[in-house]
């Protein structure tokens, strides 16, 4: 599997053939403190990149996930409905929240990879 | 100055270690020509024989309750409270503490509000209640609003038995959301079948029950029409003392409950504060508005209390919060659970027992009138007549007679001339049958 | 020190309380009712036919229960709550005697307007008050909280814009604000957009300048605002926002700084609420209820909503329908006229301040605010320097590279016997402790409160992180699992299921 991708609003990606999977990365779970709740999108609903598909809930905050790239989502993580601490527990692997069908390879290229996104991290802190 | 604590050596001393010479300096930043010289012109303070003294002239205009036979209902009622729930609430802990943000030491508001919602939910028949929203009419509108987050659709139907006031706080708040709201006409023959109103757009069907007409009905077919269209039931509560004797809104298939709790631990109070009850089924929870309390552990792995599920409030969301709410009627709803308490399910339906019995002679009685016309098939502690003569003309004689006969139809339908003559009576149990003679008397007389 | 186990789980005077519904018994009740006597049924085929689930307890139980909870809870009557935001004044127990006088207390909102002119007199007194405390010309008393004064405020402003046909779609809210501000603009139907502040704590009028346009509606300002401080550019605020066609509300939750000095009509100010239960002293009551009223420039006064109180010669009327009157409501915030009970409290405790009183009230609440302000600027992150109004705000970065957080900070307090400060709270500054004594704090009791938070900042520096994780230690409950809560709610009492039978 190819490295993961990143976004700066802390969402990783993972390519797959013409499906990326999407989540959080570990940087974002510890900045949310114990998620209590995720809300997942519709399998088969369509997003531009950018375009708010998920929510992501703690016991003090919610954060809006956005879809990084443009594509019709084609699976979501059911397991976090009873489980979402997994996005505490492993983010970048149990953790995942959606797979998206990418409809423009194109824009993976926008998005930053792993030592750009720890320089980005390092910015913020 | 009795509340201030500072005496002027103090302020002195404090200024010196702040380091500035006098209290105005600190309003340093506010534009001087916005900064008053001197106190504005009103009285200056006052010490509370002159305080009691001012607002008892306030009281001693007005006829209330207690001085004379009362019947009026529409939303607010008359009922007793016993000695120890006025008691109970005004215990420092409880009057004076604040919303329960730092839950190791407001265990006591929490326990309580756990426990009234434990009740409302019993009550309604539903699964989950919310801590209390301001009154049942925004309770209402809240529940509109939620109805259309749940179902994504925008048209709202109001039943034309429902409040005035609440219709119009629906209606107003659904405006100003762009939502699309469908009125049905007053329904004083009790002839309405809202399941006309109900299309592929619709988020809810709110109805009352007892109606505003007093009206007592099972809205079980009516909330089968709703689901089958993909739509939300509301039914909303006036008088939360008819679920003594009636059947709950969640037997009937509610979605929603909407309702208010004044008649439970809360003195009418000319309208306000009230108590807003809001319960909803388990699986609309995330889109419920309000505070929510819930049971959790401590460290030490001991039961307890906090508030939760607050990522849907607008202290974390703002604007993408289900409500802009930030109290709840905390004190309100304490009263209405001290009071539930202390009825017990025993009491309640002993109460609620009481209500309908006073009203159904009461009902009897006036009906026997001459020209006087009982509209109600059902009713629980609220009816509707239709007299020979315009009812605010009657409502008026009678308070000249010291009677406060009810509340005519033109006060809540002030456009529909064919309820001019309509007058909403309640008997409760503080009704006695001395008050039931005078009415029945004084409007015999008025109407001849 | 030995800890000594008790049987009950009490610990003296600490009394641990079940739920009412663990202490049922059958047919119980603590209230005698007469029987209803012989009565035809009238209540038809809806009535109820399953029994409610509700316990049944006698009086001396329910008083009891009450009680022992009772004591589980901090109160402003047993100590400081020095909560930036709130104004946790002292409750006047006069006002608890006003509200309860026959003739207000048993008043029927729908009675014969004649009946209840003295009722209406009270309303229009307190709309007296507020409007010459506000300098401002009208007020919709209707709204049953801030927030909710906030969200009648707006539908005031959008109304008055649709009426002179130039609806617009944005509202502009101060990235300081509180949260009900952006919630009630998006109930109004808004789009909401953040005006950042400025390095000095305030609004920053370039941004906002740059911003205005003809589709900005009103521009949401706090005053002072939630870092404690005077936005002194108001005057130039208001006057951007007035060219640009739009209106300015103002969240007028921080009013206590300015009562009877300030007076927000004099700023620019169109629509202000004011929170009866701030800074006119009605109870929290564990919550609520409040009001909040809203004062009303003469542009927005003709589309205040239903219902209101007008004088007619010497009577007053209530007006209920848009007929009744020349003006334009825009619709109905409330059942009936709005929190009367908490009008009378605070009309009770407004006639007791006076204008001087007020006056003399606010000066003490900044005084107080800038003496813990020195008293802890040392030692704790002071986030904008110079002096503050009514409040002072400090931030987490003196407890950097201590592992200790402001909630940790806060619940160590809590073992002082002291509510501690609102936390997290401006969002403009990280890990915000914001600090707001009030008037009717002592001298004695602001040291009190100085002295432990600063005995407290020396051990975060001696970094004795366990002794912080662990806090609070003394209360009823120590630290609660709110994660648990959260992800597995349990939000009432549900009977247990029943044992099944031995096989």
């Amino acid at each position: 599997m190819a490295a993961l991708k990143y976004t700066d609003q802390h969402e990783w990606v993972a390519v797959e053939g013409d499906v990326a999977t999407v989540g959080i990365t570990d940087y974002a779970q510890g900045q949310l403190g114990d998620v209590v709740f995720v809300e997942l999108p519709e399998e088969g609903k369509a997003f531009a990149i950018g375009d708010q598909a998920a929510v992501v809930e703690s016991v003090k905050a919610a954060a809006e996930v956005y879809a990084p790239i443009s594509g019709e989502i084609v699976e979501v993580n059911e397991a976090l409905n009873d489980k979402p601490e997994l996005v505490n527990e492993d983010a970048t692997g149990d953790g995942w929240f959606f797979k998206i069908q990418i409809d423009d390879e194109s824009e993976l290229d926008s998005l930053m990879d792993a030592k750009e996104y720890k320089e980005f991290v390092k910015g913020l802190e | 100055m009795r509340y201030l604590p500072l005496t002027d050596e103090d302020r002195r001393a404090m200024l010196a270690t702040i380091g500035v010479g006098r209290i105005e300096e600190l309003y340093r930043g506010v534009p001087k020509a916005a900064l008053l010289d001197k106190p504005v012109d009103l009285p200056n303070h006052a010490g509370e024989i002159e305080v009691e003294r001012r607002i008892g002239t306030y009281a001693r205009r007005n006829l209330g309750a207690s001085s004379a036979p009362f019947f009026l209902g529409a939303g607010n009622y008359f009922h007793h409270v016993p000695a120890s729930v006025d008691h109970l609430i005004q215990r420092s802990e409880y009057l004076t503490s604040y919303t329960p943000y730092q839950p190791e030491i407001s265990q006591g508001t929490l326990q309580a509000l756990f426990e009234f919602q434990t009740q409302v939910a019993l009550i309604t028949g539903m699964e989950i209640a919310n801590a209390s929203m301001y009154d049942g009419a925004t309770a209402c509108a809240e529940a509109a609003l939620m109805a259309c987050r749940v179902t994504r659709r925008d048209r709202v139907a109001l039943s034309g038995g429902l409040h005035p006031h609440y219709r119009d706080v629906t209606a107003t708040g659904a405006r100003f959301m762009n939502l699309d709201i469908v009125a049905l006409p007053a329904d004083a023959r009790g002839t309405e079948d809202a399941r006309v109103a109900i299309d592929d757009d619709t988020a809810c069907v709110i109805v009352q029950n007892p109606d505003v007409f007093g009206r007592v009905r099972d809205y079980s077919s009516l909330a089968a029409a709703c689901h089958a269209k993909g739509a939300l039931l509301v039914i909303v509560v006036n008088e939360i003392v008819s679920l003594g004797a009636v059947m709950s809104p969640g037997d009937m298939g509610a979605d929603i409950v909407a309702a208010e709790g004044q008649s439970l631990g809360n003195p009418m109070s000319f309208g306000g504060p009230h108590v807003g009850l809001f319960a909803v089924r388990e699986k609309f929870l995330r889109q419920m508005p309000g505070r929510l309390c819930g049971e959790t552990v401590d460290a030490d792995g001991k039961r307890g209390w906090v508030l939760t599920l607050s990522t849907r409030e607008q202290h974390i969301r703002r604007e993408k919060a289900t409500s802009n709410i930030c109290t709840n009627s905390g004190l309100c709803a304490l009263a209405f659970t001290i009071h539930l308490t202390l009825l017990g399910e025993a009491g309640f339906t002993r109460l609620a027992e009481v209500n309908h019995a006073k009203a159904s002679n009461l009902a009897k009685t006036l009906a026997g009138l001459k020209g006087v016309e009982l509209l109600n098939d059902t009713f629980f502690n609220e009816f509707a007549l239709r007299l020979p003569k315009n009812a605010t003309d009657a409502v008026e004689e009678l308070a000249a007679r010291g009677i406060l006969a009810g509340v005519p139809g033109a006060r809540l339908f002030p456009k529909e001339r064919d309820l001019e003559n309509l007058l909403l009576v309640t008997a409760t149990e503080m009704t006695t049958d001395e008050d039931m003679e005078r009415l029945a008397k004084g409007l015999a007389e008025v109407l001849k | 020190m030995t800890i000594r186990f008790t049987t009950t789980g009490n610990r003296g005077l600490d009394l641990e309380e079940k739920l009412i519904f663990e202490q049922d018994k059958a047919g119980r009740t603590a209230v005698d009712l007469p029987e209803p006597g012989s009565h035809e049924n009238r209540l038809g085929p809806a009535r109820r036919k399953k029994p409610i689930g509700l316990p049944g307890l006698s009086e001396p139980q329910v008083v009891r229960h009450y009680v022992r909870m009772s004591r589980n809870n901090y109160a402003i009557d047993a100590g400081i709550y020095p909560l930036g935001s709130c104004t946790m004044k002292h409750n006047p127990r006069l006002n608890e005697k006003m509200a309860r006088m026959p003739g207000l207390a048993d008043l029927h909102p729908l009675q014969p307007q004649s009946s209840v002119q003295g009722a209406f007199a009270l309303m229009n007194e307190l709309a007296h008050w507020l409007m010459t405390l506000t300098g401002m010309p009208a007020v919709a008393l209707s709204p049953a909280a801030g927030a909710h004064g906030e969200l009648t405020g707006l539908m005031t402003i959008r109304a008055a814009l649709e009426a002179r046909g130039d609806a617009r779609k944005v509202v502009l809210v101060a990235e300081s604000a509180h949260g009900t501000n952006p919630a009630s603009a998006h109930m109004c139907g808004y789009e909401v957009e953040s005006i950042p502040g400025d390095e000095r704590g305030r609004v920053d009028l370039m941004a906002l300048k740059e911003r205005l346009g003809p589709d900005v509606a009103a521009f949401m300002i706090t005053n002072p605002n939630t870092c404690g401080l005077f936005e002194d550019d108001i005057a130039e605020i208001s006057a951007a926002v007035h060219d640009a066609g739009g209106f300015v509300y103002c969240d007028g939750a921080n009013f206590n700084a300015i009562v009877g000095r300030v007076r927000p009509g004099d700023l620019g100010v169109d629509a202000m609420h004011l929170n009866l239960h701030k800074t006119f002293s009605t109870p929290h009551g564990g919550g609520g209820p409040g009001a909040g009223p809203v004062v009303l420039s003469d542009a927005l006064a003709a589309f205040a909503p239903l219902p209101f109180v007008v004088k007619d010669g010497e009577t007053f009327r209530l007006v209920e329908t848009e007929d009744e009157s020349d003006s334009h409501p825009y619709g109905r915030m409330k059942g009936f006229h709005g929190q009367f009970g908490v009008f009378v409290r605070a009309l009770s405790y407004m006639m007791s301040m006076g204008a001087d009183g007020l006056r003399q009230a606010s000066g003490d609440a900044v005084l107080n605010a800038n003496y813990l302000r020195e008293r802890l600027q040392n030692a704790l992150s002071l986030s904008y320097p110079g002096p503050c109004m009514h409040e002072v705000l400090f931030d987490d970065r003196f407890l950097a590279d201590t592992g200790i957080s402001t909630l940790d900070f806060a619940k160590a307090m809590i073992d002082e016997g002291v509510h501690p400060m609102t936390m997290y709270f401006p969002l403009v500054v990280h890990g915000a402790f914001l600090i707001e004594p009030t008037e009717t704090e002592s001298r004695a009791s602001l040291d009190q409160l100085a002295d432990l938070m600063l005995g407290l900042v020396a051990k975060a520096k001696a970094k004795e992180v366990e002794f912080f994780k662990a806090s609070p230690t003394l209360t009823p409950r120590r630290r609660l699992d709110e994660t648990r809560a959260a992800r597995s709610p349990v939000l009432r009492w549900t009977p247990p299921a029943p044992k099944l039978a031995a096989e």
